[in-house]
């Protein structure tokens, strides 16, 4: 048993008790938190290195062997998704270090941060069915708790609805996942991929279309996203970005899972093609309903459901060029999303409102933020030489190959409305002059680390489009090793 | 036996769905919590009735006596203490939510969401209902002008 593979559980879990003893010292509590982020971004840059280089980590919990044991058995694609959720804590809790966000921080806040992180890390990390239901349900207790700590009316209701419709999603997996048990009497992936096989056609269907009907209500899929515009918006800004970057995520990487890997000989094409033109639906939707608002929050809480297609079209098309595109994606988008998110929080934090029709006059107020945000709204739509860019590259080039030529149509015209509602934002919030002609930015904000996180995502963005050619490769041998390697 | 249980899930569930479809949230709640207990009885299933499939099997074994498979029963004991933990932070949410829209009516608990009669489309936010901006620095914008 190595206690690198449990890593990416153990250090987050550690922190949220730590940091929960130390509620009533908000400065011992902050600096254990940031202790307990690095160290967690620490154990995940081994554990790539790990994945990279040498063989798959994995290790049995209890000493029970693997395919009766819970194991955690970590790839290169599980690997280079806990580094980037890594990234995003630090990047979160440095971002609560700034008062970009003036909510008011409860006890509770960080070692209930840390506790998502957890969860997340979990999904990630575990090679066990059961186990992976078992950290949807803490990422969904610790979304909950970070949903009510504010304590307003709207976030109660918030909570109530991501409540009901994400407790629907977990009974849906655990049904699922009690009758695959039921089906082929195994929980671990490797003892599934390899039942999966011998399974009747028609059951196969059945049990990989339950399990993927669960993991899409978790990520956002059309027409189950209802609950993300409903609720997102309510949450304070840091963790609105770390929600944004990681929750609907962990959905999507369990449908490659499970389509690419763990069942990707149950999986036929009829569930491909289903999938297919889901993802299509869920573009297209996404970006009307981004295109209609005009809150800030609202506008990118549906540019997640949109991305969210591009993705699961990626894993839709399927074979490795399907899931290393998948993968770019994923990591690409985790990052520019949840910056846009926080470049938002600078701007409400200079203009006092989310909303575009209240604000403006930015760019001449305040041109450093201009550029800044330039940088992850080009890359959501794609504008080469950003990291989008490549990302939306791979996608269409395997749909092209595939001659998927609807799908490719929807796609560009997608981004199209990408680039219009993107263009809303930099011409509402910064071009054009503020309705109250004597506005001046409030002065006095300590955001110096709000900046240092922001450049640093739109940096990391960058310097994936400058040289995408690591990523790439990295992301084609993470897909040789789904499926291919049994 | 098994076709009673599985009628029984049947039962529950669709009782579980017909009580979370409802209008009132407390409903909503308890149909969400029968619908729990519906789909940990169909897991209790997975393993078989009686005595067949053996999860742990001694060396030397094939079967371990007249044990049913354990290992289902460790995953609806999991499932329930998870379901039970969510169950009651569902209800104090409900009950807190209850006490301070004022409202038990799915219908009426609008205040993430804009509200479908307001005339402007699509709605400006509540300022009750965002984070608090703090107040500029007056002597600021005084020196200003």
């Amino acid at each position: 048993m190595s206690a690198l593979a449990a890593s990416p559980v153990l250090v987050p879990l550690a922190t949220a008790a730590v940091t929960a003893l130390a509620a009533r010292h908000p400065r011992l509590q902050a600096a254990l938190s940031g202790l307990g982020g690095v160290l967690l971004l620490l154990c995940a840059l081994a554990l790539v290195d790990q994945a990279h280089g040498a063989a798959t980590l994995a290790t049995a919990f209890g000493d029970w062997a693997a395919p009766f044991g819970i194991e955690f058995r970590i790839d290169r694609t599980g690997a280079s998704l806990l580094l980037i959720s890594a990234l995003m804590g630090v990047a979160t809790l440095l971002f609560l270090a700034s008062d970009a966000d003036t909510a008011p921080q409860p006890p509770l806040l960080l070692p209930l941060v840390h506790g998502l992180l957890a969860g997340v890390g979990g999904a990630f990390a575990t090679a066990d069915l059961f186990n992976l239901y078992v950290w949807f349900e803490v990422m969904l207790m610790g979304a909950l708790g970070l949903f009510v700590l504010g304590g307003r009316t709207d976030q109660l209701d918030a909570a109530f609805k991501y409540l009901v419709l994400n407790l629907m999603g977990t009974l849906l997996l655990l049904f699922a996942v009690g009758m695959v048990y039921a089906a082929t009497g195994h929980l671990n992936y490797e003892a599934l991929a390899a039942a999966a096989g011998a399974l009747p056609p028609a059951l196969g269907t059945l049990l990989v279309g339950a399990l993927l009907l669960a993991f899409l209500v978790k990520a956002g899929a059309f027409p189950l996203f209802a609950w993300l515009p409903a609720s997102y918006h309510t949450l304070p800004a840091p963790v609105l970005a770390l929600f944004a970057g990681l929750l609907t995520k962990v959905g999507v990487y369990a449908v490659l899972r499970t389509t690419g890997d763990v069942f990707a000989d149950a999986t036929g094409p009829l569930l491909r093609e289903a999938l297919g033109w889901i993802a299509a639906a869920t573009m297209l939707l996404g970006v009307l309903g981004a295109a209609y608002h005009w809150d800030m929050r609202r506008i990118l809480a549906f540019h997640i459901i949109s991305q969210i297609g591009y993705i699961l079209l990626a894993i839709a098309l399927g074979g490795d060029a399907g899931h290393a595109a998948t993968l770019f994606y994923t990591l690409h988008h985790i990052v520019v999303k949840a910056n846009l998110f926080l470049i938002a929080a600078l701007i409400w934090r200079a203009t006092g409102s989310y909303d575009l029709r209240r604000i403006g006059g930015l760019y001449e107020a305040r041109p450093a933020l201009a550029l800044l945000f330039l940088v992850p709204a080009l890359s959501l739509v794609g504008i080469p030489p950003l990291s989008g860019f490549w990302a939306k590259l791979l996608v269409l080039q395997e749909a092209l190959a595939q001659e998927r030529f609807a799908w490719v149509a929807i796609a560009l015209a997608v981004s199209v409305l990408t680039l219009y509602s993107m263009m809303k934002i930099w011409m509402q919030a910064f071009w054009k002059p503020h309705p109250d002609a004597a506005w001046r930015p409030q002065p006095g904000a300590r955001v110096a680390a709000a900046w240092v996180v922001t450049l640093a995502l739109a940096a990391i963005t960058l310097a994936i489009g400058l040289n995408p050619q690591a990523l790439i490769g990295f992301a084609e041998a993470a897909a040789q090793e789904l499926g291919g390697a049994r | 036996m098994i076709l009673w249980l599985a009628l029984t899930v049947g039962v529950t569930i669709a009782a579980g769905t017909y009580l979370a479809l409802s209008r009132d949230v407390f409903r909503c709640v308890i149909g969400l919590s029968l619908m729990g207990a519906g789909v940990n009885l169909a897991l209790f299933a997975s393993g078989r009735i009686g005595s067949a499939q053996p999860a742990v099997v001694a060396l030397g074994e094939t079967a371990l006596g007249e044990a049913a498979n354990a290992l289902p029963q460790a995953l609806v004991l999991t499932a329930i203490v998870i379901g039970f933990a969510l169950l009651c932070f569902a209800l104090a949410l409900v009950l807190r939510l209850v006490q301070r829209a004022g409202t038990d009516d799915a219908l009426a608990l609008r205040q993430a969401e804009p509200h479908p009669d307001d005339p402007v489309k699509p709605p400006v936010a509540d300022p009750r209902h965002e984070p608090l901006h703090p107040p500029s620095a007056p002597d600021a914008l005084e020196t200003l002008r």
